[in-house]
């Protein structure tokens, strides 16, 4: 069980840099995952005063702030209607509303989770991280990165022109997933996601140019072949690793096929 | 450290420990409707409205909950009386352990969405688990009690 000796929520964000650079230190998101870890935290550092709780949609972009929860996510006009509902759908059988609306975004990007629907619906979008030292860099790098004691602010996702599908495959609906799949189009760059494998979401592009005529049966076949080929999968109590490479095949050629409006 | 907030429309300041959750503050000021189930934030027993929001007492530090407006049941009492008696009816409360928990997401429910579809009554209470129903006893109870608003002419059920 967590324990906290103090808790503190942030006047700046200055000052929550400044209180993170100690070891015990720790950072609150939803506090969803971090509750049920078993830690002595010194400070826990909220950051619930500092505005970061909203979804600012601009003429280019959507800036995402870290303490914007899952719910919010599920429920912006603007984001579903450029996403065409798949940012509702990446969400909402993540457990319940109840939880939906206590988890952030922010939380969710931070860790860097392989079971995480966000991370996948993200990395199928042109999408950054602003971090308060390291600037704004890559979603897809920083997804890489190990993690460190910088602070996540908020999340941008460019709104380049494109399509996008979300699916998952969960053993029962509000369990965590046995695979996620994000497929996009942007300015004829394809994208697929695979997350949940169970490691964490990776995007793979098309290199060998199966899509490049577009999408059709023959083509959606042979990039989900692709794709299965270049996600590495493994097993643990959800699922096995031929199974998993399995969906990677069928949701990548479904996902494709509803991108392709077939 | 002091932590202020209202509870079930009354204000309540009291010096609590950072680590202490939500649930347990609940329960020692004698909100006893809200139940420690999975603590692992799955199975919506222990439902609050924080800010009219629903949210899971077992995953919220009581400091964090300061400045908010918490709602249990017990503050409840008179908006949950309107629907409880058709889950009744449907057998649908059994052991009774998860129907606090319910009826204060159902609240939640019909506070966003007056007049819901089996869908998405079905989605919204998707984060709470019953282990004797099956759930159609629940969603029944629900059902019948939007129909009996429609017969009455509900300002909700006439709108449609």
């Amino acid at each position: 069980m967590i324990t906290i000796q103090n808790y503190v929520q942030a006047e700046s964000l200055e000052e929550a840099y400044t209180l993170n650079q100690r070891k015990n230190t720790r950072i609150l998101g939803g506090m969803i995952w971090m509750k049920m870890e078993d830690t002595a935290v010194g400070t826990a550092v909220d950051l619930c005063r500092l505005g970061l709780d909203t979804i600012e949609e601009t003429e280019d972009q959507f800036i995402i702030g870290a303490m914007t929860t899952l719910r919010q996510l599920e429920l912006h006009p603007g984001l579903n209607a450029y996403t065409k509902g798949a940012a509702a759908c990446a969400v909402r059988d993540i457990v319940g509303v109840q939880l939906r609306n206590m988890a952030t975004v922010g939380g969710s990007v931070w860790g860097r989770f392989g079971f995480s629907d966000v991370l996948t619906l993200l990395l199928s979008m042109d999408t950054s991280v602003e971090l308060y030292k390291g600037g704004v860099i890559p979603l897809e790098q920083f997804s890489e990165m190990k993690k460190d004691r910088d602070i996540l602010v908020r999340i941008r996702i460019r709104k380049r022109p494109g399509q996008f599908v979300y699916s998952a495959m969960r053993n029962q609906r509000t369990d965590f997933p046995v695979l996620t799949c994000a497929l996009s189009q942007m300015d004829g760059e394809y994208r697929a996601v695979i997350g949940a494998r169970p490691a964490r979401a990776m995007i793979i592009r098309d290199e060998d140019g199966l899509l490049k005529d577009g999408i059709c049966e023959a083509s959606a076949e042979a990039f989900a072949s692709y794709a299965a080929q270049q996600a590495p999968t493994g097993s643990n109590s959800r699922a096995g690793a031929a199974y998993r490479t399995q969906l990677v095949h069928v949701l990548t050629r479904r996902g494709l096929l509803k991108l392709g409006g077939m | 450290m002091e932590v202020k907030l209202t509870l079930n429309g009354k204000p309540v300041t009291e010096q609590v420990e950072p680590d202490l959750l939500l649930i347990d503050f609940l329960r020692a000021h004698g909100c006893y409707s809200v139940k420690r189930g999975c603590e692992t934030s799955g199975c919506g027993l222990c439902t609050v409205l924080m800010d009219d929001r629903p949210i899971l007492s077992c995953s919220v530090l009581t400091v964090r909950a300061g400045g908010h407006s918490i709602w249990t049941l017990e503050g409840l009492q008179q908006e949950a009386e309107d629907f409880v008696g058709f889950i009744a009816d449907q057998g649908a409360d059994q052991c009774g352990f998860c129907n606090p928990g319910f009826v204060m997401n159902t609240i939640a429910l019909l506070r966003e969405n007056p007049d819901p579809t089996d869908d998405e009554i079905r989605a919204y209470l998707a984060g709470n688990l019953c282990r004797c129903s099956g759930y159609d006893g629940q969603l029944r109870g629900i059902r019948s009690y939007l129909e009996s608003r429609r017969q009455k002419g509900g300002s909700h059920g006439a709108e449609r």
